[in-house]
């Protein structure tokens, strides 16, 4: 197990290096990061220009910027920003903290909301209740979350107006100044967090429902669990000990392969409610050619999801004694 | 898939009258020597899958609905009275018989917008679902049918492709394509094939351990033959039915991508750019923000109803339907 995880990690680590590779060198030929100097006017002279190209390491050839970059990068430098005082690493960090605290608690809530609506309906295959989540599910999905998001910020304005005090925010990610210490602070994050969390967890409890309620009826229908209840075992114990626990295996998989469209999906939910989080970071540093920046954040997204499907894969073997890892 | 082309057999066709008992009926005298008990019609799975899908109502009402939203969007908008640039002296006006979507702050028929979107959000979505199921089939199916060291480099190269957020990636790409609505379909097709690549795979490696493929083996048939006679065939259904749902899939990735300007950009219009700059109207002018969002609604929702449709007729354990 352990030596299957350290192999597992050894391959990651190619499969990382090569994918910035790509994206460097995309970002490096399609991008050209002193488009915004360029085009001041008056425009600068000549030796400021220079100085920007220089600083941006733009005068190296490619492939040494490259190899330049990546030694940066064990000693915890990202690369110089378009934006001459931005450290990168600090910045490209704090982004994604604001951003990971959204999607964690968006995928928990979509994930115990997925099995509770997926088992029930297995269970009660084919009655009204089933019927009921299965069309709200395919509503779900074939509802374009930024729609959704915006539709909700709406309900949300008319909320607080029919309460008559601000209780859920629908603008940015935190208040600029909380009076009343810890406790303040953190009731005034959780109510920014309200609305965009629900938004973003609709998009993946619709699909995770669906597959939830495959995969239960999948062991309901199986030999195993006929025997468990033709032996005499309550309906309970077989449904929870039988039933449930093989059902709930596939999901991980299911949960971590879907860790790119979520960090997509909070990209367009900060969009909607203006989040000073990843998503607008990244946003920005496409608008302004900042490839460095732009190299930073697909290098943290792409190491999370690729540990993520890893912590998935060990955990898939835990689950199911089925599997072994040699 | 198990290889049941041209031999199911339809038992409960029409039903021939009893001819036992009498006497007389037991020798059946005359020219027809071939009339039998039960009447065989031959039917190809083609037909078989046809059947099944029509028996499906969900999926053909959503058919219906599909077609005409596409009829509506290209023929529609072909006849109606306004273009998407001309700026009617109505502004602000919620729907009328003038305007059946209304119109925006400058003047601009709605329901023309609306329709001219349709038209490019659905020709970005069938493309990609064109381009990624091509890509990704022909590769996902080489790596599984040769297996060995190909396998390994084509899916290690699909894993690259899966490493980055798909929106993010098309959002840098799209910022320096420009807008055209083909270019964008390229962008996403170009990063989604590494997904339908996988399922590709999984199909194939699966098939190639049945016992029909085996026996083909056996008897000497090519690479080649195994291949279009075998493996195509038995693997149609599941790339059929994937490439369907991909067109949902592909028209939110494009809609939200647009949204967020990076995907088509004026002059031309999708319908996720029409939500984009209509989101501020919610309260003022609601119709202009919820009716690009409906149509993508309908579209996403007849397609995944279609898709579900096609995987049952295409299932040879669907035992509900019997054509």
């Amino acid at each position: 197990m352990l030596a299957y995880a350290l192999r597992r990690l050894l391959i990651s680590v190619p499969i990382l290096i090569a994918s910035t590779f790509i994206v460097f060198i995309g970002g490096a030929l399609t991008a050209n990061p002193l488009n915004q100097l360029q085009a001041r006017n008056p425009p600068p002279p000549p030796r400021v220009l220079e100085l920007e190209r220089q600083r941006l390491n733009l005068d190296e050839p490619l492939l040494e910027r490259y190899w330049n970059w990546l030694i940066g990068l064990f000693q915890g430098d990202f690369g110089p920003s378009v934006h001459s005082n931005l450290d990168l690493g600090s910045e490209v960090i704090a982004r994604f903290g604001v951003t990971f605290r959204l999607i964690f608690l968006a995928m928990l809530i979509a994930l115990i909301l997925a099995i509770i609506v997926g088992v029930i309906s297995a269970v009660k295959q084919y009655t009204k209740l089933d019927y009921t989540f299965t069309f709200f599910g395919f509503l779900f999905l074939a509802m374009p979350s930024f729609w959704f998001a915006i539709l909700l910020k709406e309900a949300g304005i008319s909320f607080n107006n029919a309460v008559g005090e601000q209780v859920l925010y629908t603008i940015g990610d935190s208040s600029v100044y909380v009076a009343g210490g810890a406790w303040a602070e953190f009731t005034d994050v959780l109510g920014h967090m309200v609305l965009p969390t629900i938004s973003l967890a609709l998009l993946s409890f619709a699909a995770w429902s669906r597959f939830q309620r495959a995969s239960m009826l999948e062991v309901l229908n199986s030999d195993y669990v006929r025997l468990a209840r033709a032996k005499g075992l309550r309906r309970g114990k077989v449904m929870r000990k039988h039933a449930l626990r093989t059902a709930l295996i596939p999901l991980t998989t299911v949960t971590a392969l879907d860790l790119g469209a979520i960090i997509s999906g909070a990209v367009v939910t900060e969009n909607v409610y203006q989040w000073r989080g990843a998503g607008s970071f990244l946003l920005e540093s496409i608008r302004n050619d900042d490839v460095y920046a732009i190299q930073a954040w697909l290098l943290i997204s792409a190491t999370f999801i690729i540990l993520f499907n890893l912590v998935a894969d060990l955990l898939y073997g835990v689950l199911d004694p089925r599997i072994r890892y040699a | 898939m198990p290889d049941h082309t041209k031999s199911d057999i339809d038992a409960t066709a029409p039903e021939v009258p009893e001819t036992k008992g009498t006497g007389e009926g037991t020798t059946v005298a005359g020219p027809s020597r071939t009339e039998r008990e039960f009447t065989v019609a031959e039917r190809s799975q083609a037909q078989l899958v046809i059947r099944r899908f029509l028996q499906h109502r969900l999926a053909v009402g959503s058919l219906i609905v599909l077609l005409a939203v596409v009829l509506l969007a290209f023929v529609g908008g072909a006849l109606w009275k306004y273009n998407v640039a001309d700026i009617t002296p109505d502004e602000s006006q919620p729907p009328s018989w003038e305007h059946p979507f209304g119109t925006d702050a400058v003047g601009h028929d709605s329901f023309a917008q609306v329709l001219r979107g349709t038209q490019i959000s659905l020709g970005v979505a069938v493309l990609v679902a064109l381009i990624a199921t091509f890509v990704g089939t022909i590769w996902g199916a080489v790596a599984g049918f040769y297996r060995g060291w190909l396998d390994t480099v084509l899916m290690r190269i699909a894993d690259l492709v899966l490493t980055l957020p798909l929106l993010a990636v098309a959002a840098v790409l799209g910022d320096v394509a420009g807008g055209s609505w083909w270019l964008i379909a390229f962008i996403i097709g170009g990063l989604y094939w590494a997904y339908v690549s996988r399922v590709a795979r999984g199909v194939v490696l699966s098939l190639r351990e049945k016992e029909f493929i085996e026996a083909s083996k056996a008897l000497g048939a090519s690479d080649l033959r195994i291949i279009f006679k075998h493996l195509v065939p038995n693997a149609l259904g599941s790339v059929i039915v994937n490439a369907t749902i991909l067109v949902a899939i592909a028209i939110l990735i494009e809609t939200a991508l647009s949204y967020l300007g990076f995907g088509v950009r004026p002059p031309d219009t999708s319908l996720g750019l029409l939500v984009s700059d209509n989101q501020t109207a919610v309260s003022t002018r609601p119709w202009l923000f919820y009716f690009p969002g409906l149509f993508i609604i309908i579209i996403a929702l007849t397609i995944n109803f279609i898709g579900d449709g096609l995987r049952d007729a295409f299932d040879p354990q669907q035992k509900k339907v019997r054509a």
